[in-house]
């Protein structure tokens, strides 16, 4: 299957992003291959509903599951409204992130953990 | 004395920053020009509308105010995920895998391209309530409000349903928000000229900028109204005398003022010498234009 994780960077060295809407990339791995392909989110600089942007990037990325750090309440709607799993507060690099994942130690989450617009400062 | 020929009609009154006196002005404007001319105030400050605890309206007519938003009929639907892509505001998210589509309402803007480009033609629209327009009178003033709902963040589509009561007739007075963007352009839309009330402060002078450059992209006169004169520095009006932006008018720093604004006092009943300076405001606004 494949899994999308945010990532800070474009490889799988890159520490996990915190934010799931603004993150900068995603990097979209299939478990079984293990190949990798790194999508930009576009989403991070809009200024409103870049959860729903970054939702339907994944989506249409054909991932079944996301592991990023938070998830804000569009965000959260969009993805689990479109039939994908969301592990929220994973850490690490996105090799290890997938690690995790793969070895059954992620738990799904059931809701949103941050408010809307979390992930752009201040606040 | 002038024909009502060359008479202004439609005024706005907007800012920049908040705070500076725009709907002190406005409504003791509206209450010293309604012995000579006939008067409307509109409140576009739909989110905070203020001037009727100065005017004190009694309303007449409440105006629900709407927005359609797309009901997507799923047993038509094949999920291909063109009213996803044509959405500018991202307020609809589709799955071809999942057989899912969602619609977030608060997002969406009313534009009606998802309904348009939907090739099974399945998306219908219902209307969203975003607020209301309020009309009454102010003591011989016509006024009209918006208030738009708490928790909505779209102001423009309420902005323009009040501005659809403005009166053909007489002189309008369009009190605007503070701030330059989306609600402000929209009030400050269609006037034939619009007055910038400022503090003589960084702060004031920082968003006034922003204000001119506003006006000037839209092709509107302006002019300044400097309040508070006095506290503070210079800065404005070297700003103003660089940019050929005329000062129309100077209310000096007063106590007195803030003390009567506090109590819901407007500022010609608590200093009625400003009757005749904004009577005098309104035809230097003329020859400006």
């Amino acid at each position: 299957m494949k899994i999308a994780v945010t990532a800070t960077g474009d490889n799988l060295d890159a520490a996990v992003d915190p934010r799931f809407g603004r993150c900068a990339f995603f990097i979209v791995v299939d478990t079984e291959t293990a190949a990798f392909e790194v999508v930009e989110n576009t989403a991070a600089g809009a200024a409103g509903g870049a959860g729903i942007q970054a939702g339907q990037r994944v989506a249409d990325a054909g991932a079944e599951a996301v592991l990023t750090g938070n998830v804000g309440p569009n965000a959260f709607r969009t993805l689990s409204g479109l039939g994908l799993k969301v592990c929220t507060g994973v850490t690490g690099t996105v090799k290890e992130a997938i690690e995790q994942f793969n070895s059954g130690a992620l738990k799904d989450s059931a809701a949103s953990n941050v408010g809307s617009h979390f992930g752009m400062g201040g606040t | 004395m002038m024909s009502n020929r060359d008479r202004v009609k439609r005024i706005a009154i907007a800012s920049g920053k908040g705070g500076t006196g725009k709907t002190t002005v406005a409504t003791s404007l509206a209450l010293a020009l309604r012995h000579v001319e006939h008067v409307q105030y509109v409140d576009c400050d739909v989110e905070e509308p203020n001037g009727h605890i100065l005017l004190r309206p009694s309303f007449e007519e409440v105006i629900p105010v709407g927005i359609p938003v797309p009901s997507i009929n799923e047993s038509q639907c094949t999920y291909c995920g063109q009213c996803a892509e044509s959405c500018v505001f991202h307020a609809i998210a589709v799955s071809q895998s999942t057989k899912a589509a969602l619609v977030f309402d608060k997002l969406c803007h009313g534009c009606g391209v998802c309904s348009y480009v939907c090739p099974e033609q399945c998306i219908a629209e219902h209307t969203r309530e975003i607020g209301v327009v309020q009309r009454g009178q102010a003591n011989g003033i016509a006024f009209v409000q918006g208030v738009l709902n708490v928790g909505e963040a779209l102001a423009p589509p309420l902005i323009r349903a009040v501005k659809k009561h403005i009166a053909q007739e007489g002189v309008v007075l369009v009190d605007a928000s503070p701030g330059t963007s989306c609600p402000v352009v929209e009030a400050v839309r269609g006037n034939e000229f619009c007055i910038l009330v400022t503090e003589p402060t960084p702060f004031g002078l920082n968003d006034l900028v922003l204000a001119v450059e506003m006006c000037r992209a839209m092709a509107i006169p302006m002019g300044v109204i400097v309040n508070r004169d006095g506290v503070g520095d210079k800065q404005v009006e070297a700003y103003c005398e660089a940019q050929e932006v005329p000062i129309l008018m100077r209310i000096p720093f007063d106590r007195h003022v803030a003390e009567a604004y506090s109590v819901g006092e407007p500022l010609i009943e608590a200093l009625p010498e400003y009757a005749d300076r904004l009577v005098r405001l309104y035809e230097d606004i003329s020859r400006v234009v």
